[in-house]
């Protein structure tokens, strides 16, 4: 009696191969540490020893050049890569809590249902098309020249910060709005069915059951176009505002030395490092959570 | 068996070019249940879902202790608190502890005092031996339990009448039974529900008549007894032989 699916009646051999059983034991902690060594210390080889190698430590990431344009000597010519940073964090803050509020009116106009709202959702849905699709670069650049044109007074006489900060507000409120758009639409139908038969309103359905719901699992996707924003704040500079990115511009103009750059990349990374370890944590939480509900 | 709790008269429903229900008449009086039955894409659940509103209607009229509801001045939102709803995956709301599901509806909907409606809602839990997880998540619960919370849910509401969709579909069969044990007691309590369901066993013991559902009618009701055991239409025998 043997059908096509018996085995033969003793299993021939169910040892992993010697290689396999090698990493899966402290080989593999051998192994990992050098491909660290190896991959790392190549990388850092390449660029010691390339041909241009000792003209880009110079022109990049010489100590003293770098010390320079952090601190920064106007009476050279020159303005501290460090303290322009400042004006970043100030565009940043004042555009993200902006950015938090008006990303959240503009997904409530187009997740509304009252016939009464719905210019406000035809518009709202306009405005994430319209403004998902210009460049930011672009936006900065019409907005940041073309108010101070428009001669309205109080409009037309801002800072070119306060315009870069406008533009990022105006760009970035469309993306966070399709995120929590996005985040209410993932909560399952069944949720507001049961919701809706328990006789609360739809306002008191989205307070109570949906947005509460939301919230989780807009977090990360929120948090990373904060990053990106964080960021995004150097486009400001096009419009001649002295932050970070424009302070190390003028620097090596000024200097004939690159290592500006290298300190305001570094500064960058020392804001968006955590925030992104911070992400990387919430959706690793978030996924031990699912995988135990699982 | 008087007094009509609910009655739909000639209730049509369509999606897009899709007619589900094309003209579906049906009265549920008080104290009364009554088995839905019918097979799968029949239109039960669409059925249920317009008898509290929660799907418009394209024609025919639902009334409620002999109130239309198609009436422009009737709010959806104080029909849905008299009509409990019980659903076949549960819908339990996730972030909220089993107490507080079950406080969602009288406290926000009915603006009941907390206290007064969680002392209740202790005691219902009580009924189905579940008063010591009031304060767990529901993802803690197995499958029964999360159900028998849901429809300790809708009774918090005190509803009139409790529209239940295959509430034991989803449920592994070791747990049907608690289910439906607690179902067959609201029943002998004199609740009036209209049970959508493939539970035969449960049509046929508990409930009072029995509606098929085909081609988006209801093409044969009785008694129950009536209904399973000597069918008038040949389509609802065929249905009885597959399901048998
Ligand atoms: N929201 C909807 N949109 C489009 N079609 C639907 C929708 N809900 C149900 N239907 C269709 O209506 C028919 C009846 O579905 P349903 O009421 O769920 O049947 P049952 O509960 O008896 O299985 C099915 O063909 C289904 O595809
Ligand atoms: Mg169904």
């Amino acid at each position: 009696m043997s059908s096509a699916l018996d085995g033969e009646p003793v299993p021939p051999d169910l040892f992993a191969s010697r290689r396999r059983r090698f990493l899966a034991g402290r080989g593999g902690v051998v192994a990992s540490a050098v491909s660290g060594v190896v991959v790392i210390g190549g990388l850092a080889a390449v660029f010691w020893l390339a041909p241009g190698g000792a003209t880009v430590r110079y022109f990049f990431f010489n100590p003293h050049f770098m010390w320079q344009a952090f601190v920064g000597d106007p009476s050279k010519g020159f303005y501290s890569v460090g303290l322009g940073l400042l004006t970043n964090l100030w565009i940043f803050a004042v555009a993200e809590a902006l950015v938090l509020v008006c990303g959240m009116l503009i997904a409530s106009a187009r997740l509304s249902q009252s016939p009464v709202l719905l210019p406000f959702r035809l518009l709202s849905t306009a405005y994430t098309d319209v403004f998902r699709g210009i460049p930011i670069l672009l936006v900065i650049l019409m907005i940041g020249f073309g108010l101070p044109e428009l001669n309205l007074g109080y409009v037309s006489n801002q800072s070119p910060a306060v315009y870069g900060c406008a533009a990022l507000v105006v760009s970035y409120s469309a993306y966070v709005a399709e995120v929590y758009r996005a985040g209410v639409l993932s909560i399952p139908h069944g949720q507001l069915l049961a919701s809706r038969s328990l006789g609360l309103s739809h306002g008191a359905t989205m307070r109570r059951v949906i947005l509460p719901q939301a919230v989780r699992t807009v977090i990360p996707p929120l948090l990373n176009d904060l990053i990106s924003l964080q960021k995004d704040t150097a486009l400001v500079s096009v419009l001649g505002a002295i932050e970070t990115t424009r302070a190390a511009q003028i620097y090596s103009s000024t200097v004939f030395n690159f290592s500006g750059y290298a300190v305001a990349a570094i500064l960058f990374l020392l804001l968006t490092i955590p925030m992104t370890r911070f992400t990387d944590h919430l959706i690793a939480r978030d996924r031990a959570r699912r995988l135990a509900g699982a | 068996m008087s007094e009509v709790v609910l009655e739909l008269r000639d209730v049509r429903k369509r999606f897009k070019d899709h007619e589900v229900l094309t003209g579906v008449s049906l009265a549920l009086s008080r104290h009364e249940v009554v088995c839905l039955i019918g097979s799968s894409g029949s239109g039960k659940s669409t059925l249920l879902r317009c008898a509290n509103l929660l799907e418009r209607i394209d024609g025919g009229d639902i009334e409620l202790f002999g109130q239309s509801l198609l009436d422009p001045r009737v709010d959806p939102d104080r029909v849905r608190r008299h009509i409990g709803m019980v659903f076949q995956s549960f819908n339990l709301f996730p972030h909220l502890s089993v107490i507080d599901n079950i406080l969602l509806g009288p406290v926000h909907a009915l603006k009941r005092p907390r206290a007064e409606v969680r002392a209740e809602a202790l005691e219902l839990l009580g009924r189905i031996g579940l008063a010591t997880r009031a304060d767990d998540y529901p993802d803690r619960l197995s499958g029964g339990q999360q159900q028998r919370v849901a429809i300790v849910r809708s009774l918090a509401m005190r509803p009139s009448l409790l529209l239940l969709d295959e509430v034991t579909s989803a449920l592994d069969p070791t747990l049907v039974g608690e289910v439906l044990d607690l179902l067959t007691d609201l029943a002998r309590q004199g609740t009036t529900m209209l049970v959508a369901t493939h539970e035969m066993g449960f049509a046929r013991n508990v409930a009072h008549r029995v509606a098929f559902l085909e081609g988006g009618r209801v093409i044969e009701e009785g008694p129950a007894q009536e209904v399973l055991d000597h069918p008038r239409e040949a389509a609802t025998r065929a249905f009885l032989e597959r399901v048998r």
